[in-house]
């Protein structure tokens, strides 16, 4: 299978997506990533229609954790990393240089592989994030605090020790808290990042309809390694490959019908 | 064929019997060579502490903490060399600990491995090791013979050149022991990079910091060299930082070097005094680590 055309099957399923009636979030245009010279990512095209769960999945190193990280300009932490094309969210370019990246980062949030609870309180954990936006009353950010943990489903859970440190919680506590500390801020995008490879079966369960819930309010990108787990949450899939969007178009089509072979052959576990 | 196989795994049993008795051999010499090397490490301190318990402890009465250091044969103590001391490390933690946090800050968030992150963790480390009577003679020559007197300023000054490197080396290693993914989910919420820092990587790395500080203060309240040619020592009473001031490690050379009977009970009073602050300083800078663990 010649580059080209491989290339051209994206333009076509990018574009099928993007159909009118449902609205987009997320826009990808022909985006590029280098990590100094390497490029990690070739012209991506993808859309990401509001208030739907985006799965993106594929082998280990092929490029599903840097797009989702260009998407909240994460690699600006890191000289040498760079991202060149479009990426389009509320009719800005989020690449270009003028962008605020602190107010970006409030609207489009991201929960890591780990959990990273702070050394803090779980109130002030969900507070944090939440101060650096906006100036609420004491009685406001208990609602706020309140209202992120429902949220996550974990208020039932932490509503007598919110003044206890965040450490003391399981792990998976301690991600569905990282998940209310992000909606706490109120964004319109979440990335998660292999939001349950830490966590165990029960735990992921539970993030799992926790995804399901949110979606009904967010628009939802999610890194994962498990092809049910993509299965089960996500409404449209995108295959990567050695940095290439290979294939993208609903949960059930890729992993019933794809189009491509190397999408067949991944989610048929013939690699990766 | 199946015979080879047994005859060569009987053979390799023997060999790995013979190689397991031999390794288990030498580690037994090994641990026991440890622990004789602890003992002798311990047998030391024990000593230490101990002959400073025997001398100092007939020294120890109130006079010691009433009186300032008078002339051999009247009364005397050791009030000015305390507080002298407790206002040259104090003051030297003061000026030193502000220096040392920003500069290991920036060495772990911010040059870590720029030009000038490198020579100035290279020159830190130096500072580290330098021999403390230099630092003396490098106040000496910038603070003393400019202002033309020894004074408790210029003592303070020193100390806090030994502080900061200290401080630098705990800050920047307790900070880089905070997870990358702790900064990343703090900036992820939208906090800028130096909130990330002060609000998280510092609350994070708090208690090593902490320790750090302290085990500085512990480190030059016993300082003498540096004190030497700064502020010099004062038998008298003063709390003036202008003029030269007393400190216990400085008094303890003078008195123990002395031909004096009460001189010589007095230093080892000090000695006393100085060993077991700092030796509360390195417990409680301990206890703070354990409880983070």
């Amino acid at each position: 299978m010649s580059t080209t055309m491989s290339d051209q099957k994206i333009g076509e399923s990018a574009a099928s997506t993007g159909s009118p009636e449902v609205a987009l979030r997320l826009s990808i245009r022909n985006l590029d990533f280098f990590y100094g010279a390497n490029k990690a990512l070739k012209s991506i095209n993808l859309d990401q229609p509001e208030r739907k769960v985006t799965g993106m999945i594929g082998p280990s190193g092929c490029g599903k954790s840097t797009l989702l990280r260009v998407l909240n300009r994460m690699y600006d932490l890191y000289p040498g990393q760079r991202a060149v094309g479009e990426v389009m969210f509320d009719g800005e370019n989020i690449l270009d240089k003028g962008i605020d990246i602190n107010v970006l980062r409030s609207r489009i949030g991201m929960v890591f592989q780990k959990p990273t609870p702070f050394p803090m309180s779980i109130a002030d954990n969900i507070a944090f994030g939440v101060k650096l936006h906006e100036k609420l009353s004491k009685a406001e950010m208990a609602e706020r605090v309140e209202w992120a943990l429902t949220k996550a489903a974990l208020w039932g859970e932490v509503k007598d020790r919110l003044n206890t440190n965040a450490a003391g919680l399981s792990g998976g506590q301690q991600q569905r808290l990282c998940i209310a500390r992000t909606i706490a801020t109120k964004p319109e995008v979440i990335l998660l990042d292999e939001p349950t490879s830490a966590l165990d079966p029960i735990s992921t369960l539970k993030v799992e309809e926790l995804i399901d819930e949110l979606k009904r309010e967010f628009t939802i990108a999610i890194v994962t390694h498990n092809m049910q787990q993509a299965a089960r949450c996500a409404d449209q899939v995108a295959f990567f490959y050695i940095g290439e969007m290979v294939e993208v178009g609903p949960a059930t089509q890729i992993f019933t019908a794809p189009r491509q072979k190397r999408t067949q052959d991944y989610v048929t576990g013939r690699f990766g | 064929m199946s015979t080879t196989i047994i005859a060569g795994a009987a053979h390799d049993k023997k060999t790995a019997v013979a190689m397991s008795r031999r390794r288990r051999n030498l580690g037994r010499v090994v641990d026991t060579l440890c622990v004789l090397a602890t003992l002798f490490g311990l047998f030391l301190l024990a000593s230490i502490l101990a002959i400073l318990l025997w001398r100092g402890l007939g020294g120890l009465r109130l006079s010691v903490f009433t009186m300032s250091t008078s002339s051999p044969g009247t009364p005397g103590g050791l009030l000015n060399a305390i507080v002298g001391t407790l206002i040259q490390a104090g003051l030297g933690t003061l000026f030193g600990t502000p220096i040392g946090l920003l500069v290991g800050t920036y060495l772990s968030e911010y040059g870590r491995t720029s030009k000038l992150g490198n020579a100035a963790r290279f020159v830190s480390d130096i500072l580290l090791s330098a021999p403390s009577i230099l630092i003396g003679l490098f106040v000496y020559l910038i603070l003393v013979v400019p202002a033309g007197g020894y004074s408790g300023w210029a003592g303070s000054v020193a100390l806090a050149m030994i502080v900061i490197p200290i401080v630098v080396r705990t800050t920047e290693d307790m900070l880089r022991l905070v997870p990358t993914a702790l900064r990343e989910a703090a900036v992820a919420l939208g906090a800028p990079k130096w909130k990330a820092i002060t609000k998280i990587c510092y609350r994070a790395a708090l208690d090593g910091i902490a320790t750090g500080i302290l085990l500085a203060i512990a480190r030059v309240a016993g300082e003498t060299a540096p004190l030497l040619f700064t502020s010099l020592g004062n038998l008298n009473w003063s709390a003036d930082l202008t003029q030269p001031m007393a400190s216990l490690p400085v008094t303890i050379y003078n008195y123990t070097t002395s031909a004096f009977d009460d001189w010589i009970q007095l230093g080892w009073v000090g000695a006393l005094l100085i060993t077991f602050g700092v030796l509360s300083l390195n417990i409680l800078a301990r206890v703070v680590l354990r409880k983070r663990n």
